[in-house]
């Protein structure tokens, strides 16, 4: 407990740290996945390809997916956009798979109706198709966000890893430091906790009619 | 005026659907379009709107052809109406309504203050302005379907089987509210259906489709009862086509026979001194009518009591005269109706404020339709 105090500030700067380097490839994730989990909803050749080579990247394990990204980008050993790129490969192969899911399971006849009324293509997908896909799609990415929180600290082998620098260090001390590695775990997983409870909140807010449905009027 | 044109549409797998449709919709009037699944009804509703292109022929909508208009832009021209409503589960009720006039460019507000004087005129209460779809009834979100249609104001409205997917007392009722909505705006309806009880009671014109995608017949609802074209058209009219055809004979000019009144609360005693072959209507404060007294009845009742509501033997349906258009009411099947429905035998003529004005037999109901006959004005 000690240690935990004396070390607080330091702590907390990990915590942002550990934060920006598992968020932000959630949402360049994201952006990415979205058109290609539209070409997979859309065209059946596009899913045959693209759904299955997203789960194939996945299976690449994190470790090795690190340490190949300064050969393939160009970065030094220690740039965290190492990490943050690995990170963004692994949401986008869970992400693409979501979105195409997502779109299918808007009804057809309200994209009928959509199209009836008025609407085209592309107006009709931000207007109507992607809102109408959010539920599921927000449950794809509470998947990506917890499981890039606990990824991260993978990167710690490679020196750019958040809280994980606590796993690894507190580790190698002898006799090994529980204390730094307790506090380094709890608050890996406290973060992972928070943001997906703040993921439901935000998918709550933007889905206000799923919670609508059941409570007929007969005004 | 809508005109389809040689029109045919043929799919990929090589099923026709529509086969060298010729057809010509008027304008201001409810056309329906009814046949057996597989008949291309729906097909053609589509290729309206351009949610289907014709593989041949041309369709032109006021001279035009559709095919010159690009979809999006054409389609906001045209109201549509789907069934199960197609309403957007994910916009209230009052943004669903405004969906076209916010497309169309018009100011969020403008279009909700738009979208709110269309949910007062297909009746919905304005507390459900705020609700989503899925708190709504079938019928609810049916009337908010057509709002939605309605609001950009087209002159064309395009319904695709509405009706079908509510229970059969919600339809009569929305039924009756297209009608009445026509009436009021007078716009150019083409409606789908595969209820031929549906296509008469609303239609101005029927077409008849057979499967295949041909026409089978197209004319008036009273024609297609009297003069079906063919086997196919006689047997999907279905049953009772002779009684239903009663529907569209104005039942005017038939004369009325008296009725013995008495009133409630008379007595009993003095009740029985008032009937005319064995029976009397009683009627209310109002002239309404309550329920029929018998000889039978009287004579089991106490001379001293008073009549109540609760003595009575219920009556038959009731012969409206002077009927506002919309369904029977005034028809001669409305009159043929209440006679045959009455226990004594007498139907029950009431006016527009439900006040009884005479009686009415089935031999009266007959001689005129003899009448009707006779003028020409029954197609035989």
């Amino acid at each position: 407990m000690r240690w935990v105090l004396d070390h607080a500030g330091e702590l907390l700067d990990t915590t942002w740290e550990h934060l920006g380097l598992a968020l932000i490839p959630v949402l360049v994730g994201l952006l990415i996945s979205v058109p290609l989990g539209w070409a997979a909803h859309r065209w059946r050749a596009a899913r045959a390809i693209l759904v299955p080579a997203s789960s194939l990247l996945y299976t690449i394990p994190s470790l090795a997916l690190f340490v190949l990204m300064p050969l393939l980008l160009g970065t030094r050993i220690l740039d965290p956009l190492n990490v943050q790129a690995a990170l963004t490969i692994y949401t986008v192969a869970l992400l693409v798979r979501s979105v195409a899911d997502a779109l299918d399971a808007v009804p057809g006849e309200t994209i009928a109706a959509a199209t009836a009324v008025g609407y085209g293509a592309v107006r009709r997908f931000f207007a109507v198709e992607l809102p109408l896909s959010l539920p599921v799609l927000i449950a794809g990415v509470r998947v990506a966000a917890v499981s890039n929180i606990s990824l991260v600290s993978v990167g710690a082998i490679i020196g750019v890893g958040g809280l994980g620098f606590y796993l690894t260090h507190g580790s190698q001390l002898s006799p090994p430091n529980y204390a730094e590695i307790v506090a380094g775990l709890v608050l890996i997983v406290v973060l992972a906790l928070v943001v997906d409870a703040l993921l439901v909140v935000l998918g709550r807010w933007l889905t206000p009619w799923t919670r609508a449905r059941g409570r007929v009027v007969t005004a | 005026m809508i005109e389809f044109q040689a029109v045919t549409k043929t799919y990929p797998d090589g099923t026709v659907a529509v086969d060298r449709l010729d057809l010509t919709i008027e304008d201001g009037r409810i056309t329906v379009f009814v046949g057996p699944s597989g008949c291309g009804k729906t097909t053609s509703l589509r290729m309206i709107n351009r949610m289907i292109d014709p593989t041949s022929g041309t369709i032109r909508l006021n001279g035009a052809d559709v095919r010159e208009s690009a979809p999006a832009k054409l389609r906001r021209g045209i109201g549509y109406v789907i069934q199960h409503a197609g309403l957007f589960p994910h916009r209230t009720v009052i943004d669903n309504v405004a969906t076209v006039p916010v497309l169309n460019g018009t100011g969020r507000r403008a279009a909700r203050a738009r979208a709110a004087e269309l949910l007062e005129l297909v009746g919905l209460p304005a507390g459900l302005a705020k609700r989503y779809p899925a708190q709504l009834s079938g019928g609810q979100q049916q009337r908010v379907g057509v709002a939605r249609a309605l609001a950009a104001d087209p002159p064309v409205l395009l319904m695709d089987e509405p009706f079908s997917a509510v229970d059969p007392i919600v339809r009569d009722d929305l039924q009756q509210q297209l009608l009445r909505l026509q009436s009021e705006l007078g716009k150019t309806i083409v409606f789908v259906t595969h209820d031929i009880d549906e296509a008469i009671k609303l239609g101005d014109k029927v077409a008849v489709l057979r499967v295949g995608g041909t026409l089978a017949q197209y004319d008036t609802p009273s024609a297609l009862l009297a003069k079906p074209a063919d086997e196919f058209v006689a047997s999907f009219v279905g049953r009772d086509r002779g009684y239903r055809a009663l529907g569209f004979l104005a039942a005017k000019g038939i004369e009325l026979a008296p009725v013995a009144k008495v009133p409630l609360g008379t007595e009993v005693g003095a009740a029985r001194g008032r009937l005319e072959g064995g029976w009397a209507i009683v009627v209310d404060e109002r002239d309404r009518p309550a329920g029929w007294v018998s000889a039978d009845l009287l004579s089991s009742l106490d001379s001293s009591a008073k009549l109540e509501a609760t003595d009575l033997i219920s009556g038959g349906s009731l012969y409206q005269v002077d009927a506002e258009a919309g369904g029977t009411a005034g028809t001669l099947r409305n009159a043929l109706d209440a006679a045959l429905s009455s226990p004594s035998q007498l139907g029950i003529a009431v006016d527009a404020d439900g006040a009884v004005v005479g009686g009415i037999s089935a031999d009266t109901v007959l001689a005129a339709l003899g009448a009707a006959r006779e003028s020409g004005e029954v197609p035989v």
